[in-house]
């Protein structure tokens, strides 16, 4: 079995729905020939023509708008927004439409389509470029944000988000594109969405994150056992809806919880599960619940990025944090 | 050395004026007078609607309602053109379109009524869009229909109406681009009615046309009397007729008048001349299409007098319908979010219909 970069992962689950479902297409800026500015379409446009992996004028409210009347009319888009700091554009139609057209029709039209995202910092890019935005779509009604942490979770997570019948904003985290190879078999087998993934089982502390942080959080767990305390690390992968269930089963379990977000602290997917936590688990807490997150100003630019970004060593202080509340 | 690098025209389209006069040769529609005497019977019924539904409104009985008051023929052409494949993306004030395509007077209350029902189309071709309300944003769905029929290489057409504040948003500008650079079968109208609630049509644009814009996309784009039933659905028959032959996407810029508010929530008054109006309403849909109509013999005092009592008859048994529908069960918010509900949102829709039930919820 190959092992493969993530965002080689995407490629691979675009391709293989690709070949086994005539409705999908890709679209997005340079999508085509050039495969994207990530290259996570390469080679696409070659094996399923200019028809099936098209290239968009520059309008990024376009291809969200175009990508809704095509889902509609039965075809399986998968959009490619070429930075998440470009997607504001889109979100009149994400919102008032992608999100609402089954609820508006009582179930007639549906609107079965995949905005594709690169997110979060940490790879010295200009401005816009770096931005973690996914508690933005969280709170919108009736779509799913999944962001994937491996490129197993990638493959299976964006064949997952393609075959569902509903829209699925998939938020790719830009630092793993190429950071680490794993194995993955090109089987076309999804994983579930509205799922949280146990990266590792613990007994005395809860780490609940997502995307690009699952790295940084799994490297502080490791480096907490070293120190005698055991961190069950949580994948949210669907950061809306968020499955209640696992996040709370394990706070009742171990009693604490850190939650690692690369976003603002202020208003972030991580503020919804610490009011989970604080509504369906508190009597089960030893400690108060420890928030890692980015600051609230704006993503800076690449000199100060990693003093934004939460390091390793802010969440095992977390944890530690965690321990001793 | 200066040459000119591109030279453009915008055609400007009527068949009949005014007085109901013919100004120019007829199209081949004008032959069909059956299908004529089918399309000013709608635009009657729509306009007994019309009057209806304010009332219904002014008494507390509909909620806020976006009158078609003045764009019959318009609305009626681009229904009676397109075939039941062809897909619709209006904005909210296309009910005359939308009747000829099997949407139900009733469905049109419920909506304003506040319930989503009135989206389920029964009797309508499934695959149209619901009336949409963000600005322009129904252009890219149209486009984007229109790029599924094309890729399934399909002899379809996506249809999209907006109005002439419309064409300042961004989104219009990219779909017409889009059309044009992916020769799209689809047609956009814009229902040029001067008036964006308040602000006129010289506040928002210098253009001289609002066809002109489709030159910069470089779709085939004319200029038609609005008002003129028979110069419209020879427009659409013919964008239709380009679309379905791969020739691309044309933009129709309908010059016509809101003789109404813009909704009942609008008080025209306010900002507009009186004598402005009474100017327009001479020019306005009906009049002409019935002289012309009673001047070749097809029509009558005496067929007018059964078709207004046939169209108050119909309107009263669409208006029942619609009082009787009661409220939607509380649950339907959420049963029709998504194709799988999540886990979360099950919870949340037991606690709704628990409060519903205790009298929490509801205020009628």
């Amino acid at each position: 079995m190959a092992k493969v970069a993530l965002v080689e992962a995407i490629t691979m689950a675009m391709a293989y729905e690709m070949k086994h479902d005539p409705s999908v297409v890709v679209l997005g800026e340079d999508v085509g020939k050039n495969g994207g500015v990530f290259r996570a379409t390469l080679g696409l446009q070659d094996q399923f023509g200019p028809e099936r992996v098209i290239d968009t004028p520059l309008a990024e409210a376009l291809i969200a708008g175009i990508s809704i009347g095509m889902a509609a009319m039965g075809l399986k888009p998968v959009a490619e927004i070429q930075f998440s700091g470009f997607i504001y554009p889109c979100v009149d139609e994400i919102i008032n439409h992608a999100g609402r057209l089954r609820s508006r029709t009582r179930g007639r039209i549906s609107v079965p389509m995949v905005l594709r995202a690169p997110s979060g910092g940490g790879i010295h890019a200009p401005e816009h470029h770096s931005e973690s935005n996914e508690a933005l779509f969280a709170h919108m009604p009736g779509i799913r944000v999944v962001m994937p942490s491996s490129p197993q979770r990638a493959y299976g997570l964006l064949l997952a988000a393609i075959r569902d019948p509903d829209p699925v904003i998939f938020l790719e985290p830009t630092r793993l594109y190429r950071l680490n190879k794993q194995e993955v078999a090109d089987d076309g087998e999804a994983l579930p969405l509205d799922t949280c993934f146990v990266l590792r089982e613990g007994t005395d502390v809860t780490l609940v994150t997502w995307g690009a942080m699952v790295v940084e959080s799994l490297a502080a767990a490791e480096l907490m056992e070293k120190d005698g305390v055991s961190v069950e690390v949580i994948d949210l992968a669907t950061v809306s809806p968020i499955d209640e269930q696992t996040i709370l089963e394990s706070v009742e379990k171990t009693g604490r919880c850190v939650i690692v977000q690369e976003a603002p602290i202020t208003g972030g997917v991580g503020s919804e599960v610490a009011a989970l936590i604080a509504e369906k688990a508190l009597y089960s807490l030893e400690a108060p619940i420890v928030r890692i997150a980015g600051w609230d100003t704006p993503m800076p630019l690449f000199k100060l990025e990693h003093d934004y970004m939460p390091s390793i060593a802010r969440v095992f202080a977390g944890i530690k944090q965690a321990m001793e509340g | 050395m200066k040459t000119s690098a591109a030279k453009f025209d915008i055609p400007y389209i009527q068949y009949l004026d005014q007085d109901g006069k013919p100004a120019a040769k007829l199209p081949k529609i004008a032959e069909d007078v059956k299908e004529l005497v089918r399309m000013y019977e709608t635009m009657s019924f729509v306009r007994v609607f019309d009057t209806k539904a304010i009332a219904l409104q002014r008494t507390g009985q509909l909620g806020t309602y976006a009158s078609c008051l003045g764009h019959e023929a318009t609305h009626v052409a681009i229904g009676a053109a397109m075939k039941r494949e062809d897909a619709f993306f209006p904005m909210y004030r296309e009910y005359g379109a939308q009747f000829m395509r099997g949407v139900h007077p009733h469905e049109v209350l419920l909506f304003w009524g506040g319930d989503e029902r009135g989206n389920c189309f029964k009797d309508a071709p499934k695959h149209d869009f619901a009336w949409c309300v963000p600005i322009a944003t129904q252009f890219h769905h149209a486009a984007g229909a229109a790029t599924a029929f094309k890729y399934r290489k399909e002899k379809r057409c996506a249809v999209s109406v907006i109005g002439d504040g419309g064409t300042s948003q961004g989104d219009f500008y990219e779909s017409l681009n889009c059309a044009g650079a992916w020769k799209l079968p689809v047609v956009f109208v814009v229902c040029n009615n001067k008036w964006a609630i308040s602000v006129p049509l010289s506040a928002q644009t210098a253009c001289e046309t609002l066809a002109q814009k489709g030159i910069a996309a470089g779709i085939h784009c004319e200029q038609v009397d609005g008002n003129d039933i028979i110069a419209m659905r020879d427009a659409m028959d013919r964008a239709l007729e380009r679309g379905r032959k791969g020739q691309g996407a044309t933009l129709i810029e309908a010059m016509t008048y809101r003789l109404s508010d813009h909704t009942t929530a609008d008080d025209a008054r306010r900002y507009r001349d009186a004598a402005e109006v009474e100017d327009h309403k001479a020019k306005e849909p009906l009049i002409r299409i019935r002289k012309y109509l009673t001047d070749i013999g097809a029509w009558d005092a005496k067929k007018e007098e059964k078709l207004l009592a046939d169209c108050a008859a119909r309107v009263d048994a669409e208006v029942a319908i619609y009082k009787s529908a009661g409220k939607p069960p509380v649950e339907s918010m959420f049963d029709h979010m998504f194709a799988n509900l999540p886990e979360k949102l099950i919870a949340q829709r037991e606690a709704c219909v628990e409060e519903s039930k205790q009298g929490h919820g509801g205020a009628h």
